[in-house]
């Protein structure tokens, strides 16, 4: 997703005093400074990373320190503190934030700690976004100069004090590996010199490293969370354990749209730790001692349904809605020459009309939330990616100001972009729930796996119709590419900035940014309303947009008897980025040379959140035409990669997200309610379905791109096309379980 | 009525009524929340603890069913392999999100106890019903070979 900064104005934030205003260059006023009380000021981030999400000031920082920036703390003890702005729900955003600032300081990376920043719209945005959140594979790329001038800034007033202290200049002083030093013998760790730093000015002009002088950034270091998640000590919210917890979840309806229209608590406050039964505008909550009690007390809970508003459709009825309207023009996403004309003329034109069902995230943490509130002033916990969104429904639910609610942002098990949410609904609902139980003690709201498939939310219904047009020598002169769905930003605040002309950006994008040399090219769109809440899935629009036009060029490609690599570099002359990484991704998959028996090979190529990424499946087909994927390699360029080990981990980890979408993915509905309820229905990637992948990345100097999503929507399409070269079968329908791939 | 059970090496006295899962008494009751909840329906594996040394899905266990016996979870897992596929994990970045690892390590403590150098099917057989939606199986195989060498 792409947000402008103009995100500010829709969500009213009152911007800062001059004094506050914090930049990511490093200010007088914006720098905040330690003094011997032992209070961190300014800085109460909740030492949320391994501990039980109660905020406190960590010891060893009791007596002085370097607090540089919003973004970096020295303490006596020798740790260096990185506060991470953004949600780590397992992209690596801690670890990648906190090298960069390890980078500029030259710390010692067994030094490095990190904490989840507290929700300041100023001080933490995202540059991307004009507020605090991550989404869109921009963690990374919108704090890469900022937490390096963080460390920097930090260094620069280390190596101050240490010129002050050894009586030399500040060019006889290096710093690395966390011990500052010269050649002279006189050596001081960072800790050791942190008081001291904290009491020298704060340097305006600030020289970062050049790449050859990298110690970090571009090699591979151990995740910081590693060790934590591999012990079972890394707290989760539905992990938070509060003197005096109640634990709630609530009844929603059975189909969206239909309200609780009465209900019948007299079993559910009798069942066994139940302590409270409470409507809500989400539904009724059943509040209990624990988690146990609660969803047996929900199970006793009567409830009946006004289903007079609700969505009764059911997915066939939606599909073929949608259908009839690919006959139809939509609202023009790209209009190059006439693609119209073009194909009229055309020798010959390719057709194929695709169908993507709804799917949930279905992130292994379900949706919760922890609010605990005396009416005047009130602390969320939660895997937080929109902060801001989140902190202003808590306040907007509680009536509180923003200064008065405390959001903790804690390790997410998960989210593929079901935690950005506009409306914030599971903080909205927890909020809820503790103001009608009305008394000052934590609450956490959370859902079970059911809750999580049924809940909406879904990566949309989408069908397509691409149409290309080739001419008597086989040239591709016509492209016409219309998408129906329902438009994700709709009646939510980013739809000023994400909705032009009827043309909601993440319904087309990779389809209306289609690299290839084609003189006509024309990509519309009709958007339909539905009841259903819909909402970004790792790659948002390519995650269908991909598909539709990797296995077009793939249909061009044998029709035109020419080799799928070959076909499209000849119309990327103009996109280098896309040819190279479609070179490398081919290079290394041994394209053009001899195959295994029994493999397919297929390739496709896209770009998605500024990375490139090409990636080549190889395929077991068997006679009854069932299949394996069991090589996939993978080629992104995305910038310079701070940490190139865990870019391999996301291009795994998203190839093993599209994979199983591609294969099972579906979510079906049948008159307004949902077929599936948990993971027998709605089947994951497992173990064994899982392919070996081979992850390269072109050496790059420009900025850091994106990573998280990029890698997700590729693995569909070139599995297809794989099949495709063996059995001449295309792949229109998704779940690829609704076709058979028998040998031509 | 207290139900007794020993818990990584610990007698404890579990009040949770006859009929909880025990997923929910380790979680909610003695504060042990290595142990994860992810699906409540035995298809996930996130709540795998051993029982008596088995690999069992916690959710699908209720207490007065492991009275008497001995139950170790994450937290309290550190024998020989326990220790080999936890340093491996670490050693390999395995995790991204983490919320599934706990399961995901007892399973393949399991692994390793009764099969010590396993071949790609038995990690198939052992771990297909330990769920990762990060999508970390890769480095789940090779850090379950890392630990059979290492042990």
């Amino acid at each position: 997703m792409t947000p402008s900064p103009s995100l500010t104005s829709i969500f009213k934030i009152e911007q800062p005093s001059e004094a506050d205003r914090g930049s990511p260059r490093a200010t007088r006023r914006g720098f905040l400074k330690i003094a011997g009380s032992g209070l961190i000021l300014g800085l109460a981030a909740p030492m949320l990373a391994a501990e039980g999400g109660v905020a406190h000031a960590a010891p060893g920082t009791a007596a002085g320190g370097l607090a540089a920036d919003p973004f970096v703390r020295i303490a006596p003890d020798n740790t260096v503190t990185v506060i991470i702005k953004h949600l780590d729900k397992g992209q690596g955003a801690a670890t990648g934030l906190a090298t960069l600032v390890a980078e500029e300081l030259d710390a010692g990376w067994a030094q490095i700690r990190t904490e989840f920043a507290p929700s300041d719209p100023i001080k933490y945005k995202n540059f991307g976004f004009g507020i605090q959140g991550v989404g869109g594979s921009t963690g990374l790329s919108n704090s890469y100069e900022q937490y390096r001038r963080a460390g920097a800034t930090a260094k620069a007033m280390i190596v101050a004090a240490a010129a002050k202290e050894w009586g030399v200049a500040a060019a006889e002083i290096s710093v690395s590996g966390g011990v500052v030093s010269t050649k002279s013998g006189k050596s001081a760790t960072l800790g050791a010199l942190a008081e001291a730093a904290a009491k020298q000015a704060v340097p305006s002009d600030i020289t970062l490293k050049t790449a050859d002088r990298f110690v970090y950034i571009g090699k591979t270091f151990p995740r910081v969370d590693s060790p934590a998640k591999s012990d079972g000590s890394a707290k989760f919210t539905f992990d938070l354990q509060m003197e005096g917890m109640l634990v709630g979840v609530i009844a929603r309806p059975p189909m969206f749209g239909a309200t609780v229209a009465s209900y019948d608590a007299s079993a559910a406050e009798k069942s066994p730790g139940v302590v409270a039964v409470l409507k809500v505008p989400q539904g009724v909550a059943v509040l209990a001692k624990d988690t146990w009690s609660a969803i047996k007390g929900r199970d006793a809970l009567k409830v009946l349904w006004d289903e007079s508003k609700a969505e009764k459709r059911g997915s066939a009825e939606l599909v073929a809605q949608y259908r009839a309207l690919l006959d139809k023009p939509g609202a023009v996403a790209r209009k190059d020459g006439d693609a119209e004309a073009a194909l009229a003329k055309a020798a010959k034109v390719l057709s194929a009309d695709f169908e993507f069902p709804y799917l949930a995230h279905a992130p292994m943490e379900p949706l919760d939330c922890v609010v605990r509130t005396d009416g005047s002033t009130a602390d969320v916990w939660t895997g937080s990616q929109l902060q801001t969104v989140d902190h202003g429904a808590a306040c907007a639910v509680l009536g509180l100001k923003p200064e008065a609610v405390k959001l903790h942002t804690v390790w997410a098990g998960g989210s593929f972009g079901r935690r950005a949410i506009a409306d914030a609904h599971f903080v909205a609902e927890a909020c809820a729930v503790a103001k009608a139980y009305g008394k000052p003690v934590p609450i956490k709201i959370v859902w079970t796996r059911e809750d999580d498939i049924k809940g909406g939310y879904y990566r949309p219904i989408y069908v397509h119709r691409v149409r290309a047009g080739l001419d008597k020598d086989g040239a591709v002169v016509a492209w016409h590419h219309r998408i129906v769905g329902q438009s994700i930003l709709a009646g939510t605040p980013f739809e000023s900035v994400m909705v032009k002309d009827g043309v909601d950006v993440t319904s087309v994008e990779g389809a209306n940014s289609l690299p290839y040399a084609i003189p006509n090219l024309t990509v519309d769109l009709h958007t339909v309303k539905t009841g259903v809440p819909v909402l970004w899935w790792r790659s948002v629009g390519a995650t269908h947009t991909a598909h539709a036009t990797e296995h077009m060029m793939d249909m061009l490609a044998k029709e035109t008897g020419r080799d799928p690599v070959a076909f499209r570099l000849a119309l990327l002359a103009k996109h280098p980025r896309h040819a190279a990484v479609l070179r490398l991704a081919a290079e290394k998959a041994g394209w053009g040379g001899p195959v295994p028996a029994g493999i397919a090979r297929g390739v496709a190529v896209h770009e998605s959140f500024k990375s490139f990424v090409a990636q080549v499946a190889d395929v077991a087909l068997k006679p009854d035409g069932s299949f394996k994927v069991v090589r996939v390699v993978s080629a992104i360029d995305c910038g310079i990669a701070v940490n190139p080990d865990v870019v391999h981990a996301q291009m795994e980890g998203s190839i093993a997200f599209g994979l199983g979408a591609a294969l099972r993915g579906a979510i079906t509905l049948k008159d307004g309610k949902v077929e599936q309820s948990n993971f027998d229905g709605y089947e994951p990637l497992r173990m064994s379905d899982m392919p070996k992948v081979e992850s390269y990345i072109v050496p790059s100097a420009e900025a850091p791109t994106g990573v998280g999503e990029p890698g997700t929507p590729l693995v569909l399409p070139a599995v297809a096309n794989a099949l495709f070269s063996a059995t001449g079968q295309r792949t229109l329908m998704l779940p690829m379980t609704k076709q058979t791939y028998k040998n031509a | 009525m207290a139900i007794s059970i020993t818990i990584n090496g610990q007698a404890r006295k579990i009040d949770a009524a006859p009929g909880t899962p025990l997923l929910w008494a380790i979680r909610d009751e003695l504060k042990l929340t290595g142990t994860k909840f992810g699906c409540g329906a035995a298809l996930c594996g996130a709540c795998s603890v051993h029982l008596d040394g088995e690999v069992v899905r916690s959710c699908q266990i209720q207490v007065q069913d492991a009275e008497g016996r001995s139950v170790t979870t994450i937290e309290g897992a550190n024998d020989k392999i326990a220790l080999a596929v936890k340093a491996a994990w670490v050693k390999l970045d395995v995790a991204q999100c983490g919320y599934c690892q706990p399961g995901q390590i007892m399973s393949a403590i399991g692994l390793l106890s009764q099969i010590a150098k396993p071949t790609d099917d038995d990690i198939d057989k052992a771990m297909d019903g330990n769920v990762c939606r990060c999508g970390t199986y890769q480095r789940i195989r090779a850090a379950i070979h890392e630990a059979a060498k290492a042990v």
